[in-house]
């Protein structure tokens, strides 16, 4: 853990780095298995009785992690989502959070969680404070503690100076801090976050980023979060779940991850039509695979910096010609296209989530 | 875990906070509200429609001249003779004696249905941006949603009506009868008709997807209602097949419960019958309301 008091360093410019700093030691920090605060089993949702948006889904989150699902438009997520925070009935299975029951104790599920949506649901009309203490009393949070805490949360993503103006002024980054101090209001044990950066420029990101780890550093929550970028996920999450069709067809940590891709790729494209050298190649010590595609060798390597050089040799001792090599470490998007064979970027989505996240972009950008 | 004991624990026992099934109503009714009262120009368009209503539409529609004798001359009938039988129509066929005050009560009703028609276009707002889906995630019962939506027209409604009723005294409706026990009836029957249509049109909001099928729905209905009704011309006079329509129609009653109380009109049937037919029919709206929020909420 870090040092108390210089969490956070007064400089805005330092911020970036402090962040990234932190991060590793924060969020990578051991978590204890044994405190489970959500466990699914079996979770299963089907819309008129034939399509399942989510098939059979069983995982656990530990108390204080950072957990991720990471997936294309309507892979699941959402509707997961949807169920554990009992905005949707599970059509069966089961799942409880902080040990409440999802059906039967809604209500104490309620209580535990907070949310911050995909959407931007402040009211556009009510300003920045309006809002907050409105979910405060969603909550039965009486007024002479929520005031507050209403304050200090805004002071704390920094919405404080702009806390009376109607919410239709406010920056997209300025919305998704006021709906990150809506979601906290009830101090929750665990937070789920929509697409917490969805349609936010880089910089805004990343700054929203900051608030979310300070966030969850003052209050000690545990992060449940879907995004689709990447990095993002691959730099907050310290357990990733990717999910597609309703299923989740992986789970571990961005490591564990990346490593089950089998190491790095050493991509060697030659001149001249000669005869294949993947056997020879095979021979040199950490390659683990080779794959021979028309000019280019794409050898799976334990350590691409380290077995480069050695390949080089392997190839020009059989007098072969290199026209270009590259060394690639394996990124969460390699993992992503590995398992469930398409890119994300490439995703489409049905039209009314195009629409709904245009929407939501435009609002971002205003 | 040293290095966090300075800090806020989170403890959900620390507060206590209110469990009661009702909590949130007034959080969610005020939030409507705001959009109202704290908007200046909203307030000022909600005031002056019913001014405008009442002077050109009432005024324009001046029945009242038809008969007073100006427009025709019958031989061997006198001014005076003629004005008293133009007043003896008007008040057989209207109960009162001039058109206008017949209307401008008759408005008080059609302006709360068209305030009540407006309950459901929220819940559709709400639902588009994913507003709906976060207050589902709080821990309010499900009920309050459209318990809020159906009180935020209600008490709009009333506040409109009464500005209604204000302008058309000034405007010169009849208020030889008017009393407060007459007015607080009449509001009561406003505020019932309020929630039955209230709860009616949340009710069909709950299942629409866009604010597009909710208008075609309120377009659909909001002139049949207001036409099958008595709120501008009396049943009596209506042809045959329409009457048992105008007389199932709950504005007719509501419309009809303020003519015998403001204006001191002979009813259509007895008033407690009326505000019974009224109550009953807010209630079953209602718990309808009710049941359909719970189990269109909780999908």
């Amino acid at each position: 853990m870090k040092a108390k008091g210089g969490r956070w360093s007064e400089d805005p410019t330092l911020r970036v780095n402090v962040y990234m700093e932190t991060n590793v030691i924060e969020t990578r920090a051991p978590t204890n298995p044994a405190n489970v605060i959500v466990s699914v089993e079996g979770l299963t949702k089907s819309f008129n009785g034939t399509v399942k948006a989510v098939d059979a889904v069983s995982f656990q989150v530990y108390e204080g992690e950072v957990f991720g699902f990471l997936g294309p438009n309507g892979a699941g997520k959402s509707t997961t989502i949807n169920m554990l925070t009992t905005i949707l009935k599970p059509t069966s299975g089961k799942a409880t959070i902080c040990g409440y029951d999802i059906v039967k104790d809604a209500m104490e599920v309620r209580r535990s969680v907070g949310v911050v949506p995909q959407e931007y649901t402040a009211d556009e009309d009510l300003s920045g404070i309006e809002n907050v203490l409105l979910c405060a009393d969603l909550y039965g949070i009486p007024r002479s503690v929520s005031k507050d805490r209403a304050w200090g949360l805004l002071k704390l993503v920094e919405l404080d100076s702009a806390a009376k103006r109607k919410v239709d002024t406010y920056s997209g980054g300025m919305r998704r801090r006021l709906e990150l101090a809506c979601g906290l209001i009830s101090r929750p044990r665990l937070l789920f976050l929509d697409e917490p950066t969805l349609g936010l420029d880089v910089q805004t990101r990343t700054a929203v980023w900051d608030y979310i780890k300070k966030l969850k550093e003052e209050y000690r929550m545990t992060l449940f979060m879907t995004t689709h970028y990447l990095e993002e996920a691959d730099i907050m999450c310290d357990r990733i779940a990717v999910i597609d069709n309703g299923k989740i067809l992986k789970l571990g940590s961005p490591k564990e991850l990346k490593d089950s891709l089998g190491g790095d790729v050493v991509e060697i494209d030659v001149r001249e039509d000669a005869a294949d050298i993947s056997d020879d190649l095979k021979k040199v010590e950490l390659v683990k695979t080779v794959k021979k595609e028309g000019h280019t060798y794409r050898v799976m390597v334990e350590m691409g910096e380290a077995a480069a050089p050695e390949i080089i040799e392997v190839v020009r001792d059989k007098g072969i010609h290199i026209s270009r090599i590259s060394v690639t470490k394996p990124t969460l998007d390699e993992v992503y296209l590995a398992i469930t064979g398409r890119r994300i970027r490439d995703e489409q989505a049905n039209w009314e989530e195009t629409m709904s996240t245009r929407m939501t972009m435009s609002r971002a950008r205003r | 875990m040293t290095a966090m004991s300075g800090q806020k624990t989170i403890d959900p026992e620390q507060v206590r906070v209110n469990k009661s099934p009702l909590h949130g109503v007034w959080a969610l009714t005020n939030r409507e509200l705001k959009k109202w009262y704290k908007a200046p120009f909203v307030l000022a368009m909600s005031l002056v429609q019913p001014l405008i209503w009442m002077g050109l539409f009432g005024k324009a529609m001046n029945i009242g001249a038809i008969f007073s004798g100006s427009t025709f001359n019958i031989p061997g009938v006198t001014p005076q003779e003629m004005a008293a039988l133009a007043k003896t129509m008007m008040l057989n066929t209207f109960g009162t004696s001039d058109y206008f005050s017949y209307l401008a009560v008759g408005m008080l009703s059609f302006i709360t249905l068209f305030t009540a028609m407006f309950t459901g276009m929220s819940i559709v707002w709400d639902r588009r941006f994913g507003i709906l889906n976060k207050f589902l995630s709080t821990p309010i019962s499900r009920n309050v949603i459209p318990v809020s939506k159906v009180l935020n027209s209600a008490i709009r409604g009333i506040i409109q009506a009464a500005i209604v009723l204000v302008i058309a005294v000034g405007l010169g409706m009849d208020i030889s009868h008017i009393s407060a026990l007459g007015i607080l009836g009449t509001f009561v029957a406003l505020f019932l008709m309020l929630l039955g249509f209230g709860s009616l049109f949340v009710t069909l909001a709950l299942r629409a997807t866009s604010w597009e099928t909710q208008m075609a729905l309120m377009n659909l209905l909001n002139l049949p209602l207001l036409f099958a009704s008595n709120a501008m011309f009396p049943v009596s006079f209506m042809p045959t097949w329409l009457q048992p329509v105008v007389r199932l129609n709950p504005v007719s009653y509501a419309a009809d419960i303020s003519r015998q109380l403001l204006l001191g009109s002979p009813g259509m049937t007895g008033l407690w019958y009326e505000f019974l037919y009224l109550g009953a029919f807010a209630i079953i709206m209602a718990i309808v309301g009710q049941i359909m929020a719970r189990r269109l909420l909780s999908r």
